[in-house]
């Protein structure tokens, strides 16, 4: 299997500028989401997501400007979320050069809104989002606004009727270990990369590159994602691959 | 100065392509068009798409783009990509069976019979195929230039080619078993993948196509 398995660094972009801190050695504007792409471009990035945290939705322009910005000179895939409601918003953003848009609170709030976008733009590029907390032993559910309110659905239920409903991936992320730095939850990216028959990135937890390994090996999940571990300059991105290729994961040199 | 025509017919996002033309053949005039005189009035010919073959097929029909594809195709450097080498073939089997534009004998098969057979099965493959995989170069091409055999690049599909003549075979990607991820004839080069997504080496194709005198 000649496969490579996706490292995927997360930029949350608040009015047009990164934010949570990214450090490299050498960069110029560490809050410029156009200088910070090129860089993990360089580093051997598979892809880029970009998560618009901007609480006013009067602001988005502002990240459909920084998209077209990084569209223009890094060739790779895009990925861009945050406060995706309308298919009007999917086709601003594929325009703008992202190649998915990812849907989260949208999905929870009308579901054929889902079937709407992947019947209009095609399953391959609609990423859901799928934010979970565990509720009891192998059980997990639906959460919104950062993990606070509960929605009562169930995780693997919600994921098997995304894709149903034309999601060409699934983006899922516990809430439980999300900013924690103890790794992902397994049990829950296997439980839901094993039921799908669509790739699953695993987010959330990440602390250190042996967690990355595990949520491939341990919870099967197709890309793993990570913010801090990169931002904050202490690793590299190939020196994530490298660790991966030390577990024997094939990646994409 | 030489011109590019993207052709547009409503499949998916060809802003990428134009931009990564106009990155690698900054002298290059590059048209997102659908207006038959402008793509046959082109030095070359990129046939994109993404999205699903019945939609393709009417769409191209609804433009009046099939037999100026078919005359691109016969007369000047044509790229497909993505779901443009699938709609070059003779039939699809996506929607219950739909025609191609048949400019290169074969079909395109959905990866589920073979990734969900016995023999697969285990392994979980997910459909689409997504992500950076190798393209085994067959056959010296003027398009692979400085593009090292085995490079990685990147694909989104559920369905895969399967040309009737080995001898149209230019790549082989391997997923579960080995696929034709590249066809080329004459003045044809068709990808699977999405080269203006491929990084460098997607970019050096894209270069190569801009200088390609077959």
């Amino acid at each position: 299997m000649a496969l490579a398995k996706r490292i995927i660094p997360c930029l949350d972009v608040d009015h047009g500028r990164v934010v949570k801190g990214v450090n490299f050695v050498d960069i110029r504007d560490a809050g410029d989401p156009v200088e910070v792409a090129r860089r993990y471009n360089e580093q051997g990035a598979d892809e880029l997501t970009f998560l618009d945290i901007t609480a006013s939705s009067d602001d988005r322009d502002t990240m459909v400007h920084v998209v077209e910005q990084v569209a223009g000179e890094v060739f790779i895939p895009l990925t861009v979320g945050g406060g995706v409601r309308r298919l009007d918003d999917i086709r601003t953003l594929l325009n703008a050069g992202a190649d998915k848009v990812s849907i989260n609170t949208a999905a929870i709030h009308n579901p054929d809104f889902v079937k709407a976008a992947a019947d209009r733009f095609g399953n391959q590029c609609i990423v859901v989002a799928i934010d979970a907390k565990s509720v009891a032993p192998n059980r997990w559910e639906i959460f919104t606004h950062g993990g606070r309110r509960p929605t009562g659905i169930d995780a693997l239920a919600w994921a098997e009727q995304m894709t149903a409903f034309g999601a060409g991936e699934i983006l899922l992320t516990s809430m439980d270990r999300d900013g924690t730095r103890n790794g992902f939850d397994l049990a829950l990216t296997r439980t839901i990369s094993e039921a799908v028959s669509v790739p699953v990135i695993a987010s959330g937890g990440v602390g250190e590159l042996d967690h990355l390994a595990a949520g491939i090996l341990h919870g099967k999940a197709d890309a793993v994602l990570a913010a801090s571990i990169f931002h904050f300059g202490e690793y590299t991105i190939a020196q994530a691959k490298q660790c991966l290729a030390d577990h024997g994961i094939e990646v994409r040199w | 100065m030489a011109t590019i025509a993207v052709i547009d017919y409503g499949m998916g996002n060809l802003h990428s392509v134009a931009r990564a033309l106009n990155h690698v053949a900054p002298r290059a005039q590059v048209t997102v068009t659908q207006d038959p005189q402008v793509i046959l009035g082109a030095d070359r010919v990129v046939f994109p798409g993404q999205g699903a073959m019945r939609d393709c097929m009417s769409e191209l029909q609804r433009h009046d783009l099939i037999d100026v594809i078919s005359t691109a195709a016969r007369t000047r450097p044509f790229l497909g990509l993505c779901l443009g080498p699938q709609a070059l073939l003779t039939h699809s089997e996506e929607n219950g069976g739909v025609a191609g534009l048949n400019i290169l004998p074969g079909r395109s098969l959905w990866f589920g019979h073979h990734l969900r057979s016995a023999a697969l099965a285990n392994q979980h493959l997910k459909i689409p195929h997504m992500g950076w995989n190798r393209v085994h170069q067959t056959r010296p091409h003027p398009l692979w230039t400085s593009i090292a055999q085995d490079s990685r690049f990147y694909f989104v599909h559920s369905y895969y080619l399967l040309p009737d003549e080995p001898t149209l075979t230019a790549g082989l990607t391997d997923y579960g078993f080995e696929f034709t991820s590249v066809m080329a004839k004459d003045n044809v080069f068709a990808v699977q993948f999405h080269p203006e997504k491929s990084a460098a080496a997607g970019l050096q194709l894209l270069a190569n196509f801009s200088c390609w005198h077959p």
